[in-house]
């Protein structure tokens, strides 16, 4: 009997096929039947997926392998085109289907200015995305999981450019681009490794003789995929990428650049996670730059105005959590965390894009405030996220962000004590921003005022959901604390990580400590909301930052060191190597020698003068100079 | 008989085209003729053995020397890149006017002659004969229907290949006086036994004139001058099928000469080819016009084929050959962009040229698909290539991977760049009045496209194609 796995395929084909008809019909679609498409194929995906997700949980199912076509096979290399269904790609099918399709959705209302082939152009964009997202978690083998990786960015570069009119937009998509390029860079190496340790790139192969690997090269592996999650998910030094990335229509910021593709190298980790747990070098380099990541980012997020910036950098943070996460081996809470994030974040972004909706494209939230009253859905939906991702109990944020942190201070206190300094920072920027964009008095402009409406169905809609599953998704994840055996997610996923588990001396903390933790980061957290939203309701910021606000509104300057450190030195180089080694280096020598050759012939020239004595000259010494050679040789 | 044929149609259809004085009908004409070889080679791969491709008659028997020709699977897989090539070129320039059009579309079959030539000979002399006679029709229609700076680009381009073509005479001519019979066919010359101190300076004969040709760093700087004053549809002819002459004899005529050379010095050519690659990259990043910036990340591609020849693995080896045929049918996808901008805008410039993508959407995304496939996107056929390649010089020297993998980071940044400058953005007085891509430049650009991801999904058939010859190549390096 077939399985519902075995047409797994149908998942990433209903995108691809949405991307063709709206690709190709552009010019002939009308909006609302590109709408229709766009979002129907991706309500298909998301049937499939749920019921996929429902063969995952029934009792005795093991990973199956959907093999489609042989793809490379030459050359020792045997890399079919093959999916693999587990309870990780389950999971993630779910919350690319589903926050996806309401993304799409959403999309209809918020895109509607566009002419209609541009429209179409979006959501075959939008299709091409989720496309390759779906190839990046299907994969059975790292080649196919790279087909999506690479997918995904260009999708990132051609949704960030989609205004492409706007030379800064334009700019920004190529940064994201070539930034992610850098790290795929160091992605293909660590295959190039994975080839030559174990001969195949297919998961269950590699993994199944991880344990026999040399540590040494396990690091190097792990450490250069760790790379390639640098740049897809945005992470010290390659992050500065994502901030820039919200020149792109926002539904798009929501659906690639904070739900799903940055989540990219969380999963790839996760997937690999036998080959880091036995890494522990990697590990700690991924915790330690998780972590600083989540700091750093905070700090800039605190000081910035425009409302999708704040979410960007929040989104960076809170990726850096993630892989905090993986570092100290809470793989499931990592996931948990993507999973509750995706909700939050996708809903914190979509109620940004109802307000600039409502706003007339403004972003800046000095000239915002009092907007409670006027959008009552988006403001409520909006505070629900914010409390999510502070992290206070029974929304979901709670839930993954202490599995999180527990783990951590199981690890290492001090890498809890650093963490939770950045969920303070969280909870205090986000309520900076709820206060100032929904709290106080109105900022704007008069006809701005005039006009200021919900937005419809569509858009408020995706929010109510996302809402709902941001407050509630928490559940699925109940720490052992409150009650025994109820972390569902983790039992679902726990074949996943199976050899990890074991590999792991698992430090429990007693009841206790772990009271006393969470005792502290509520206090902590609360004190943080409550002072920013009376600071900034009553006294919103509204002049520019100085003295050390301004360098972190200035993001620590770290794009001008990029800039004058990287950039510039390398475009010097390119007119250096362009101008001196080219072409009076090489191209020089090449003349050179042929000028040389012309020259020395036209020496040689004159000595055919027409004078007979000038020739009876020569004659008489070549003669002398032939004795001379017979005497002496 | 099919090698033969794919030789005689080209020339005799050419030397015909010097006779038919109207444009159209020469144009008519010449698309014919290439469209015949096309389906000559498709039947002889699908229904042909060994015994009906390859060919042999007499030719100067005095001189130890037979018209032989042998199509094994890379000759055939450039063979077909050249037949369709040509098709290509023809249609997507269909609309440029030539003065004297019945000598530049004769000289250009007769090119395609020489380079097929050259792809199928296995007789030293017949090699050498195909070599420059695929060289001097190239010279008549650079210098004459180039561009401005012609004469001094074509000269230089002449004048460096043939040196190079002569420092092989000479090594061939020795070769040839050490076969015991006086003999220039193939096998004789493979069975030479020579000391690895003749291999040594023999090898580097022959190099050079391959290097030149591809071309390696650090000969490459005719390159960019001739892409540039070359008319746009000999560019093609060049860059597309030209420089692998140069990859495809070392395959054919290097490495099985020379085995112990080619392990002994395979370090420094790969060196070269690294840091070719890398350089050429950066250089591209330089460019404002656009045939200079095609024509440099074209030797940055080829850098990576000529590295991936000499790493003595099956990875490198399938990689470069399948690469061969993508290189050869992307680059002339960007050619095609590029001739389509320069007639239409009469610049070449990026810094004059933007915001064509409001007004030819169509030909904008034409061409970003095929500039991905230049900087080898997955499923993409570059990506396969680069790949194998990269997996291969990776298994020789995983330094040399990550230094070349640079490359694969510039890419992006130069063809981005380009992108940006070109198509998006506001359009100024230039291109104000742009119209969007004709119906024969799509049609031949939809073929292009077609192929990019046929043979980036499913490049089996092409990896069965060449197994012959990469199976021989390892066979000789044990």
């Amino acid at each position: 009997m077939k399985s519902i796995i075995d047409f797994v395929y149908l998942v990433p084909l209903f995108p691809l096929i949405g991307f063709l008809i709206n690709g190709l019909g552009r010019k002939n679609l009308s909006k609302s039947l590109s709408g229709i498409i766009g979002s129907g194929v991706i309500l298909a995906s998301f049937i499939v997926s749920v019921l996929i997700f429902n063969e995952t949980r029934a009792e005795g199912f093991t990973v199956t392998t959907v093999s489609l076509f042989e793809f490379i096979n030459v050359a020792g290399l045997d890399i079919p085109f093959a999916f693999q269904v587990d309870q990780l790609s389950a999971i993630f099918l779910l919350i690319i289907t589903g926050v996806g399709f309401l993304i799409h959705v959403y999309s209809t209302a918020y895109m509607h200015e566009e002419e209609p082939h541009h429209f179409a152009r979006y959501f075959a964009f939008l299709n091409l995305f989720v496309f390759s997202m779906l190839l990046l978690v299907l994969g059975a083998n790292y080649l196919i999981m790279f087909i999506g990786w690479e997918g995904v960015g260009l999708c990132s570069y051609l949704l960030i450019g989609y205004w492409f009119k706007n030379t800064e937009y334009g700019n920004a998509a190529r940064k994201a681009f070539v930034m992610n390029r850098i790290g795929d860079l160091g992605f293909l190496l660590g295959l190039f490794f994975i080839l030559q340790q174990f001969g195949s790139l297919t998961f269950t192969e590699i993994f199944a003789q991880a344990q026999g690997a040399e540590v040494g090269m396990l690091t190097v592996i792990t450490l250069l995929l760790f790379v390639g999650a640098m740049g897809k998910s945005a992470q010290i030094p390659l992050y500065t990428w994502l901030p820039d990335a919200m020149a792109g229509p926002t539904p798009v910021s929501a659906l690639i650049h904070a739900a799903t593709m940055v989540t990219a190298g969380i999963y790839m980790i996760a997937r690999s996670n036998i080959l880091y747990t036995l890494a522990p070098v990697s590990q700690t380099v991924v915790a330690v730059v998780g972590l600083s990541t989540a700091i750093l980012a905070a700090t800039i997020a605190i000081k910035q105005n425009d409302i999708k910036k704040v979410l960007a950098y929040s989104t960076v943070s809170q990726l850096g959590y993630m892989f905090l996460g993986l570092g100290v081996g809470a793989y499931t809470g990592a996931v948990f965390h993507v999973m509750t994030h995706a909700f939050f974040k996708a809903l914190l972004f979509l109620g940004a894009g109802s307000v600039i909706h409502a706003m007339h494209h403004e972003q800046d939230i000095r000239k915002m405030g009092g907007l409670s009253k006027k959008l009552p859905i988006t403001h409520f939906t909006f505070l629900v996220g914010c409390i999510a991702i502070a992290g206070i109990p029974p929304f979901s944020g709670f839930f993954s962000k202490d599995e999180i942190l527990v783990n951590a201070y199981a690890h290492n206190p001090i890498l809890y004590w650093i963490g939770l300094g950045g969920a303070f920072m969280t909870a205090f920027y986000m309520f900076r921003l709820y206060a100032m964009t929904f709290r106080g008095s109105f900022r704007g402009t008069q006809d701005q005022q005039q006009h200021l409406h919900e937005s419809p169905w569509q858009m408020t809609m995706p929010l109510i959901v996302l809402a709902v599953l941001a407050a509630v998704a928490g559940f699925i994840g109940i720490p052992e604390l409150f009650a025994a055996d109820a972390h569902r997610l983790e039992h679902y996923l726990a074949p996943v990580f199976e050899a990890s588990t074991k590999l792991k001396n698992a430090h429990m903390l007693s009841h206790s400590t772990e009271y006393m933790l969470l005792g502290v980061s509520l206090t902590l957290i609360i004190i943080s909301i409550v002072y920013a939203w009376n600071r900034f309701s009553k006294k919103p910021e509204t002049n520019d930052a100085s003295g050390f606000g301004k360098v972190l509104a200035n993001k620590w300057y770290v794009d001008e060191l990029y800039n004058n450190l990287l950039t510039k030195p390398l475009n010097s180089i390119a007119a250096i190597f362009n101008r001196y080694v080219e072409k009076a280096g090489i191209d020089g020598v090449v003349n050179g020698v042929g000028k040389s050759i012309h020259w020395g012939s036209r020496q040689l020239r004159l000595l055919q003068n027409g004078q007979v004595g000038t020739y009876v000259l020569w004659m008489v010494l070549g003669i002398l100079f032939l004795y001379v050679v017979t005497i002496f040789f | 008989m099919v090698a033969f044929l794919l030789i005689l149609i080209p020339l005799l259809g050419g030397l015909a085209a010097f006779f038919i004085k109207n444009e159209s009908t020469v144009k008519l004409w010449s698309l014919l003729v290439s469209l015949t070889g096309f389906v000559t080679i498709c039947v002889g791969l699908i229904n042909g053995n060994e015994a009906t491709r390859n060919f042999e008659t007499d030719w100067l028997p005095m001189l130890g020397s037979s018209f032989a020709l042998k199509m094994d699977g890379m000759s055939a897989l450039l063979c077909l890149l050249a037949t369709i090539t040509y098709p290509i070129i023809f249609i997507s320039t269909w609309n440029n006017t030539y003065k004297a059009a019945n000598s530049f579309f004769g000289l250009m079959l007769l090119t395609q002659a020489g380079i097929i030539g050259v792809f199928l000979a296995a007789d030293g002399l017949l090699f050498y004969f195909f070599w420059e006679l695929a060289l001097i029709p190239v010279y008549f229609l650079c210098s004459k229907w180039g561009g401005e700076k012609r004469i001094a680009a074509t000269f230089k381009f002449f004048v460096y290949t043939f040196v190079g073509s002569l420092l092989m005479l000479v090594g061939l001519l020795y070769l040839y006086n050490q076969t015991p019979n006086l003999s220039f066919s193939l096998q004789a010359l493979y069975d030479v036994k020579l000391t690895v101190a003749q291999q040594a300076w023999l090898f580097w004969l022959f190099f050079i004139a391959f290097a030149i040709k591809m071309p390696v760093f650090p000969f490459h700087t005719w390159q960019p001058d001739a892409y540039e004053q070359a008319p746009t549809a000999v560019t093609m002819v060049l860059s597309a099928l030209m420089v692998k002459m140069g990859l495809f004899a070392v395959v054919r005529w290097l490495i099985p000469l020379f085995p112990a050379a080619a392990i002994e010095y395979s370090n420094i050519v790969i060196i070269l080819s690294v840091i070719g690659m890398v350089y050429a990259s950066i250089l591209a990043m330089q460019q404002d016009d656009l045939k200079r910036l095609v024509a440099y990340a074209s030797i940055a591609h080829i850098g990576l084929m000529s590295a991936a020849l000499f790493v003595n693995n099956e990875s490198g080896l399938q990689g470069a050959m399948i690469q061969f045929f993508s290189h050869g049918v992307n680059v002339l996808g960007m050619w095609i962009v590029v001739d389509l901008i320069e007639q239409q805008f009469g610049t070449r410039k990026m810094s004059e040229l933007g915001g064509i993508a409001q007004k030819a959407p169509t030909l904008t995304i034409l061409l970003v698909i095929v500039a991905l496939a230049n900087v080898a996107l997955p499923l993409t056929n570059a990506f396969i290539g680069e790949f194998l390649m990269f997996n291969g010089l990776f298994q020789f020297n995983g330094w040399y991977a990550a230094v070349g993998g640079v490359s694969i980071i510039l890419s992006a940044v130069y063809t981005l760049r380009m992108i940006q400058k070109v198509f998006y953005g506001n359009s100024n007085a230039v291109t104000a009045t742009a119209t969007d891509i004709g119906s024969m430049a799509k049609i031949g650009l939809a073929i292009i496209v077609l192929v990019i991801f046929v043979m980036g999904i499913f490049p089996k058939p092409v990896f069965a194609l060449v197994h012959d010859t990469v199976t021989m190549i390892l066979g000789i390096y044990k």
